[in-house]
């Protein structure tokens, strides 16, 4: 039981919490109290000083906006932050409860009424707009994901189109989000065009640029583990004379899943660098907006607000990476699921 | 169903397919017993210099039901020619004739045991088994024959105990054993095993060499066995082929066992025909086919 739990654990990358559970289990106290000081105590030591440096470091930077703030006015804004959030969900909820008040009254005076819906139109909060972006951002990764990953298979498997492509793919890669996002704003305005739009302009820009972005480690990571397969099975299906659609779904995609999945951690990760860039830049109401707003206002909180924002997009993008790597440990061949 | 009395199925089945083959066999234009011919066949690799001869004019004919093992040094091209005969390799000149008909394609009729066992480490054992079955016997078995068919191979092989097992939870010997059950599923004419125990253990190997003896002897299967060991070739074969020395690699001698069978390795050490036969395997190898300086 306690050693599935461990094997959860480090399939989740969770092996701090190993040691506990050992604990728990009453193994070696002394094994497990260093073990656990290595794990989780050291990191904490290395957090405190980097608070401290922070905290003396900070006081000594003055901006025209005030003295750069320290971690103590940063989880100030933090909480300032959340309490926004609260006061703009309790006015939404006000307004609604407003507005079926309303209609319920023309409802009750004359059955036939017309009624009027209005979606709250207040300012979005930190946390509405942090779920915007992970929105954004998981669209641009699955879109590139959707392109990426066939045509990284064909180029696996058939080296005259990989040898086609290659050069075109080195030569997009290396370019800036920056760069980009013009050319992406230009074309989902000329293209995109309809009276009742799903999605704002903003957004579909912002995700489209993530795509171009985050393709390229998908692509290359599966089309060089498609290539390099196994020969023996390869010949095993071609024993078997599979059809070349079994071949590929049952032996080159399978065979390549763990260095796809290499690819797609990794274009993830560069779809959430660019995102911010390019929310900033879109105006698309998220956590780059966000920034970018608090930067132009300019006043006093600014700068403790900008803070927040900054560790809150490296916390969320550590979360994605261990997503990621929880995933890909489930599907290596290695570690079976549930075993 | 116990495993005796699928063994006995087994045997009956063997032996109506055997008479059935023979009575074919008579029947065409097959009049030798030559079910396996290798003819004229050479080989070039392309390299800088310029092509390079591996193999050059092996001819060999194996008849139906006979165990051929292929010996000779690492580097001979042993593994060619039976890449040749399973359809993994093209030949530059001559071919292969299987059954009256020339091979130019993998297919499952010439089913492969591969050295490393070439299981497929994201299925267990049975969907292992089970991806050759489904692809071979579609449309000719049903799903309830196929399974039936799934578990027999594995439990002749001995692994009906992890059968719902990964490659990866299993011991080295036990996936070699499952190769040669997905290799055995498909009901192949000829069973062709590129060094199937060079990667054992010793003890392992003597195991899984009696099982395959075993498995012969009920099945009555053509097999040809790529090997560098001497013992395990006099053990099991009913004809050696031995190799001279690449490039332009070719049959030097063909040595016949003679040895009654069934074989057991235990009396066959002090046994006088047996040890004469190894010590001629030996000298070709070691004597003869001395392997060439710096290589």
């Amino acid at each position: 039981m306690s050693n599935k739990l461990i094997g959860y654990m480090e399939t989740a990358g969770l092996s701090w919490m190993v040691p506990m559970v050992r604990l728990c289990k009453g193994e070696d106290a002394r094994e497990q109290a260093t073990e656990l000081f290595n794990k989780v105590g050291l990191p904490l030591l290395a957090l405190l000083v980097f608070l401290l440096l922070w905290s003396a470091g900070a006081a000594q930077v003055k901006t025209s906006l005030g003295v750069l703030p320290g971690p103590v006015a940063v989880w100030h804004q933090a909480t300032n932050l959340y309490e926004e959030h609260q006061l703009q969900r309790d006015k939404a909820d006000a307004f609604y409860a407003r507005q079926d008040e309303r209609n319920a009254k023309k409802l009750a005076a004359n059955p036939d009424a017309e009624i009027k819906l209005r979606d709250y139109t207040g300012k979005p909060t930190f946390f509405d707009q942090i779920g915007t972006s992970l929105v954004t951002v998981f669209t641009g990764f699955l879109l590139a994901s959707l392109i990426a990953i066939p045509l990284g298979v064909a180029c696996g498997l058939s080296p005259k189109l990989y040898g086609a492509i290659s050069p075109l793919v080195q030569i997009f890669k290396p370019v800036s989000p920056l760069a980009w996002l013009p050319i992406v704003t230009m074309v989902v305005s000329a293209v995109y065009v309809s009276d009742d739009p799903l999605f704002q302009k903003s957004f579909i820009t912002s995700a489209v640029t993530v795509t171009l972005c985050s393709l390229w480690p998908t692509l290359i990571n599966t089309a060089v583990a498609v290539a390099s397969i196994d020969k023996d099975w390869i010949n095993v299906g071609r024993v078997i004379r599979l059809s070349w659609v079994t071949q590929v779904f049952k032996i080159a995609i399978p065979a390549s899943l763990p260095m796809i999945f290499t690819g797609l951690r990794l274009s993830l990760g560069v779809g959430w660098m660019v995102l911010i860039a390019a929310e900033m830049l879109a105006q698309n109401p998220g956590l780059g907006k966000f920034v970018w707003d608090e930067f132009q206002n300019g006043s006093s909180d600014s700068l403790g607000r900008i803070m927040v924002a900054v560790v809150t997009i490296g916390i969320i993008g550590f979360l994605l990476d261990w997503l990621m790597t929880t995933v890909q440990a489930m599907l290596s061949h290695q570690k079976p699921a549930g075993h | 169903m116990s495993v005796v009395q699928m063994l006995k199925r087994e045997l009956n089945l063997a032996e109506k397919m055997t008479e059935s083959n023979e009575l074919q066999e008579n029947a065409s234009v097959n009049k030798s017993r030559c079910f396996l011919e290798l003819s004229g066949v050479s080989i070039d690799f392309p390299t800088r210099k310029g092509p390079f001869r591996a193999l050059n004019n092996v001819n060999l004919k194996i008849a139906k039901g006979e165990f051929v093992s292929i010996i000779g040094h690492s580097g001979c091209g042993k593994s060619t020619v039976m890449n040749i005969v399973a359809g993994l390799a093209q030949a530059t000149e001559g071919g292969a004739i299987l059954n009256g008909k020339e091979v130019n394609e993998p297919g499952p009729e010439r089913a492969v045991v591969f050295q490393n066992h070439a299981l497929l480490p994201w299925l267990t054992c049975y969907q292992n088994v089970e991806l050759a079955v489904k692809t071979v016997f579609k449309g000719k078995k049903s799903k309830k024959e196929m399974r039936e068919w799934i578990e027999h191979n594995l439990t002749l092989v001995h692994m009906d105990h992890a059968i719902h097992k990964y490659p990866s939870e299993i011991s080295g010997g036990m996936k070699q054993r499952v190769g040669i059950a997905r290799a055995l599923a498909m009901e192949p004419s000829v069973l062709l095993m590129d060094e199937p125990f060079g990667a054992l253990d010793a003890l392992t190997r003597a195991h899984l060499q009696d099982s395959v003896m075993e498995i012969q002897s009920d099945l009555k299967n053509t097999v040809i066995m790529v090997t560098h060991d001497v013992d395990e070739a006099v053990l099991l074969s009913d004809k050696i082929v031995m190799m001279t020395n690449g490039p332009s690699a070719t049959i030097g001698e063909v040595l016949e066992v003679d040895l009654p069978r069934p074989r057991n390795r235990l009396a066959l050490a002090s046994d006088e025909r047996y040890n004469q036969l190894r010590s001629e395997v030996l000298t070709f190898l070691y004597e003869r086919q001395r392997r060439p300086e710096g290589t």
